[in-house]
């Protein structure tokens, strides 16, 4: 009676339309509404109420997992309507922790065996929602049922749950895996694309188990005619194709047929994309394959230009040929409008680089990146910048080209990747010798300029180019204007950190001039005023430049600016005195040469790993424990006030407030002994009040030994492999290319192996799935030959299971046994060898010889 | 296969969901704003196909609503463009020149038709004839059970 003053869902949704504010007090107020209601006894109320929950659940987010229960008593109504209602919000709002799971299996398993097809087919979609494991585990019988049932309306349903049931059940492949291959010769087409469809997932997590299958789907791949089978099937042969490549060349065959014939795209697309990813071998279907992308890049549509291009790319690591075909293509797509297009345009230009190539494609690309977008501007720069660093620069042969590329870069207006040309601009100077005049040139062209100072992104670069220039001054025309470019007051701008890399590199260019004009002087006899006009004012503009630094906040920038100017002040003396420093005991002379040499030692590139191929000096410790240091440094730490430890508990490592801990446990205990180490006392504490303590999987904290969870570095080492000279190409082009250092980066093999690790680990999830699916096979193959000669008494072997009888699966084999093979009269006796183990020992399934 | 289904109005506000993959409630939320944010961004001429997060989701404006279908990096995009289709012409048929209304007031109808559609995120149903059929005899069985309910004998036994 309830139900007559119930606000319907329209009613619900009526008054939320109309709502125009308060839209979650609404909701609060509906959600108390329904708590109420759903509370009664009465169904019809109930499942209003759980109606209403569900629309708020699914659009407004709230969260329904509440009514778990309730949703339950609603699907155990006898009417439909009621039933759907339940079903509706179980299949929304149940996850694997609802705790009512348990409760449904038997609700569920009288919807499966209902008489109304709907109500199975309403059980059914609520399976394949939340099935779990013991759902899974439970229902398969029920599930086979009807996987057998004569309603192709509810086969079909079954078909569809069969995968999450074996999913999340593998055992029940055993049982089912018949009925679903039987579906494969059925011809409703509707039932073969649903079994179609539950292989196609199958295949992707394992090839190897569905390959006995593959006569009947080369079957139907030649018969049908039904466009969504057909698709399903490709991508069944693609996975198929790529485990076993004897397929590939049947296959072939019949797909350039349906290329060659169908209309519809999807199917041509998905040939496509067959034949490129798996059967690239066949040099014929790969051009069909290739003049088909051809049509798709020259239409209209952008989902087919999408389509084409996305192809493209996976055919073209293997099949550099068709890329470059279609070059032009390629190139206009990237001034299309879509930016999906356009990255995958660029993509593909990329693939196409080579040695020749490279300067003309980068040409395109930064005429493309001065008149799009940011985001894609910075897409072009970031791919052509790993494309030529790849593998130690490999691809470029003019350095000098390069860098001035690199430096172009810096000055696209919307340029956001600051770090990578950083990084590239140092690499190269380390790496490669002969492109640093090049790399100081373009340098100094970025450091003068003072609108990029103001960028905020460009400063990474600016860091760069001043450390090149400090770095390889010995290059550059004119220190002079490169040291009043690095100390001009619009450099304010920058952060510290890169203030006091300019600070170093205007010392480094210091250093350079005095020494080479100290040695001139030695050289020569006198010195002639200009050259000594010259280097004051150097001193002078330098000194100027860098004075207010020396005030700076910045621990760094003021650090170095005193060095600076220490070092001038020092230095203009003995510049001043003008005298003939034949003597070498002119302090600035020594001091002077002594910093050029520092200063001219090469500073190389160092590989990932360096680290760990440094042995570990013999009795140098590495441990966690810090305590230990107390015995070390006991002295110098400085016990802290015990008034200004709190009494509250405060969490805090710091070994002195350990040391007042232990020391009150001690004074407590009338020991005092204030220099004792942590660690006995925390051994003494531990034994006066050892059960309160946790077990501590830790060694003993008084033993001294090395952790062991940190491996001796020693047993990383090894060689350590400096291939300090690249071989010089073979001179194929007009000029030689330069020397690149490359290091011996033995960190990657490592990270491989890990990788390989893992993937050992995820694997062994999906084994128990295709080891049952291969076991099933092996029946079938056996049970056919069986059907075929009689009274082979090894076959037979395969169907009895001897020791396991306690196991209920062996119910279910008789089962399917005793339905399988009706006309042939079951042994009561049991072999003594057990199914499992003979399928588990063949690790290789037969391939058919039907197929070759 | 198909992780979830998606309906969008075109001012940001949810007209349906499915999710065929495990996602929590705070999960669901946050993915719905940011594909909603991504799609409804996207212009008119540009692309049916969004890369997001790994995943593909394939999108089709119909009036003023946008369907949106997450899949797989692997699966066919224009197949998946034909299922969306084929869901409109089914939503069509049954609700006779369906609009945005129609799916606000008889949500649960669009739901059950993508049941029938969809099962564990792959077509099931190709013909939609079959599927009105099916829904329309589903609707009969409902309507029975109401006018049973209605009905003055039910009413008496219930108080009695």
């Amino acid at each position: 009676m309830d139900n007559l003053f119930q606000r319907s869902l329209e009613d619900l949704i009526k008054g939320f339309r109309l709502q125009l504010l308060g839209e979650s007090s609404f909701i609060s107020r509906a959600l108390e509404e329904i708590r109420r209601e759903v509370k009664a006894t009465d169904l019809s109320t109930k499942s209003t109420a759980l109606h209403k929950l569900s629309y708020l659940a699914a659009i407004h987010g709230v969260d329904m997992s509440w009514a778990a229960f309730h949703a339950l008593e609603v699907v155990s109504s006898s009417r439909f309507h009621h039933k759907r209602i339940g079903y509706q919000a179980i299949t929304q709002s149940f996850h694997d922790q609802t705790s009512v799971l348990l409760l449904i299996t038997n609700q569920l398993r009288k919807d499966l065996n209902s008489v109304n097809e709907y109500e199975v087919s309403l059980a059914l979609e609520c399976l394949s929602r939340i099935g779990t494991r013991d759902l899974a585990r439970d229902l398969s019988p029920e599930v086979f049922t009807l996987l057998g049932s004569s309603k192709s309306f509810v086969r079909k349903k079954a078909t569809g749950v069969v995968l999450r049931v074996f999913d999340k059940y593998p055992d029940a492949v055993k049982v089912c895996f018949k009925r679903l291959v039987e579906n494969l010769e059925t011809s409703d087409p509707q039932i073969l694309s649903a079994v179609v469809g539950v292989f196609c997932e199958l295949a992707s997590k394992d090839p190897t188990s569905c390959l006995p299958l593959a006569p009947e789907f080369f079957k139907i791949l030649v018969d049908s005619r039904n466009n969504w089978v057909l698709i399903k099937l490709l991508k069944i042969f693609s996975k198929l194709a790529s485990v076993e490549p004897r397929l590939g060349r049947k296959v072939a065959e019949p797909i350039c047929e349906h290329m060659k014939r169908t209309v519809a795209k999807s199917l041509v697309f998905e040939c496509v994309r067959t034949v490129v990813s798996s059967l690239s071998d066949h040099e014929a279907a790969v051009e069909l394959a290739v003049a088909k992308i051809r049509e798709f890049l020259v239409e209209d549509d952008p989902n087919l230009k999408y389509l084409g291009l996305h192809a493209l790319s996976i055919a073209a690591p293997k099949h550099l040929w068709a890329v470059l075909e279609n070059k032009e293509a390629v190139v206009k797509a990237l001034s299309d409008e879509d930016p999906n297009v356009k990255l995958e345009a660029l993509h593909l230009l990329m693939a196409m680089v080579t040695e020749d190539n490279v300067s003309e494609i980068s040409r395109i690309l930064m005429n493309y990146a001065l008149k799009s977008d940011p985001l894609f501007c910075n897409e072009i720069i970031i791919s052509v910048l790993s494309v030529c660093s790849r593998n130690a620069y490999e691809i470029i042969v003019d350095f000098d080209w390069y860098v001035s590329l690199l430096g172009e870069m810096a000055r696209i207006p919307h340029c956001q990747r600051g770090e990578e040309i950083e990084h590239q601009l140092i690499d190269i100077g380390m790496r490669v010798r002969d492109a640093r005049p090049q790399l100081v040139r373009v340098s100094w062209a970025l450091l003068i300029d003072p609108a990029l100072l103001g960028n905020m992104f460009l400063h990474p670069i600016l860091s760069a180019a001043s450390w090149v220039s400090g770095e390889y001054v010995e290059f550059s025309k004119n220190p002079y204007e490169l040291v009043e470019a690095l100390v001009q007051p619009r450099t304010d701008l920058l952060p510290p950190y890169i203030r006091a890399i300019y600070i170093h590199s205007v010392f480094k260019v210091l250093v350079f001039c005095l020494g080479s004009y100290f040695s001139a002087q030695e050289s020569s006899s006198g010195s002639s005023s200009t050259v000594y006009e010259s280097i004051l004012n150097l001193v002078n503009v330098i000194e100027i430049g860098v004075w207010p630094l020396s005030g700076a906040y910045d621990v760094e920038v003021q650090e170095r600016a005193k060095n600076v100017l220490g070092f001038i002040g020092m230095a203009k003396q003995d510049i001043a005195k003008n005298v003939n420093l034949q003597d070498n005991d002119a302090e600035a002379c020594r001091v002077t040469a002594f910093m050029e040499d520092m200063f001219s030692e090469e500073l190389g590139p160092i590989s990932a790993n360096a680290q760990e191929k440094v042995c570990v000096p013999d009795g140098l410790e590495l441990e966690e424990n810090l305590g230990d240091l107390e015995e070390i440094c006991g002295k110098f730490l400085k016990p802290v006030e015990s008034d200004s430890v709190s009494c509250t508990d405060k969490i805090s490592f710091s070994v002195s407030k350990l040391r007042i801990r232990d020391q009150q446990e001690a004074s407590s205990s009338s020991t005092s002994l204030p220099a004792k180490a942590s660690s006995s006392l925390l051994a003494e504490h531990r034994k006066r009040h050892g059960m309160y303590y946790l077990t501590s999987e830790k060694n003993d904290p008084d033993s001294n030994g090395t952790p062991k969870d940190y491996p001796p570095a020693n047993d990383l080492a090894s060689e350590i492999l400096l291939d300090p000279l690249d071989p010089k190409r073979k001179a194929k082009h007009r000029k030689s290319r330069p020397v690149v250092v490359k290091l011996d980066e033995g960190g990657e093999s490592r990270i491989t192996t890990s990788q390989a690790k893992t993937k050992q680990e995820s694997v062994t999830d999906d084994e128990s799935l295709s080891r049952a699916i291969q076991s099933a096979l092996l029946v079938n193959k056996k049970g056919k030959e069986r059907e075929k000669c009689e009274g082979n008494s090894n076959l037979v072997v395969q169907e009895e299971e001897t020791s396991r009888i306690e196991k209920p699966q062996n119910s279910e084999k008789k089962k399917k046994k005793k339905k399988k093979k009706n006309g042939e009269r079951t042994s009561g006796k049991h072999r003594s060898r057990r199914r499992s183990e003979v399928a588990s020992s063949s690790e290789q399934v037969e391939i058919p010889d039907l197929l070759l | 296969m198909i992780h979830f289904v998606l309906l969008v109005s075109r001012q940001g506000k949810v007209r349906l969901t499915k999710w065929y993959s495990p996602y929590t409630q705070k999960e669901r939320s946050k993915v719905i704003r940011e594909l909603s944010g991504v799609i409804l961004n996207r212009g008119p001429k540009l692309c049916n196909f969004v890369e997001w997060r790994g995943y593909k989701v394939v999108y089709k404006r119909y009036a003023s609503l946008y369907f949106c279908m997450c899949i797989d990096a692997e699966d066919n995009e224009l197949e998946v463009l034909e299922i969306i289709h084929h869901y409109v012409e089914i939503l069509d048929r049954y609700f006779g020149s369906v609009c945005e209304l129609d799916l606000i007031f008889h949500f649960h109808k669009a739901y059950y038709i993508l049941d029938e559609l969809l099962i564990a995120g792959e077509l099931q149903e190709s013909s939609k004839k079959t599927v009105a059929r099916i829904i329309s005899a589903q609707d009969q069985m409902v309507e029975a059970a109401k006018e049973e309910a209605g009905s003055i004998s039910y009413i008496i036994a219930q108080t009695t």
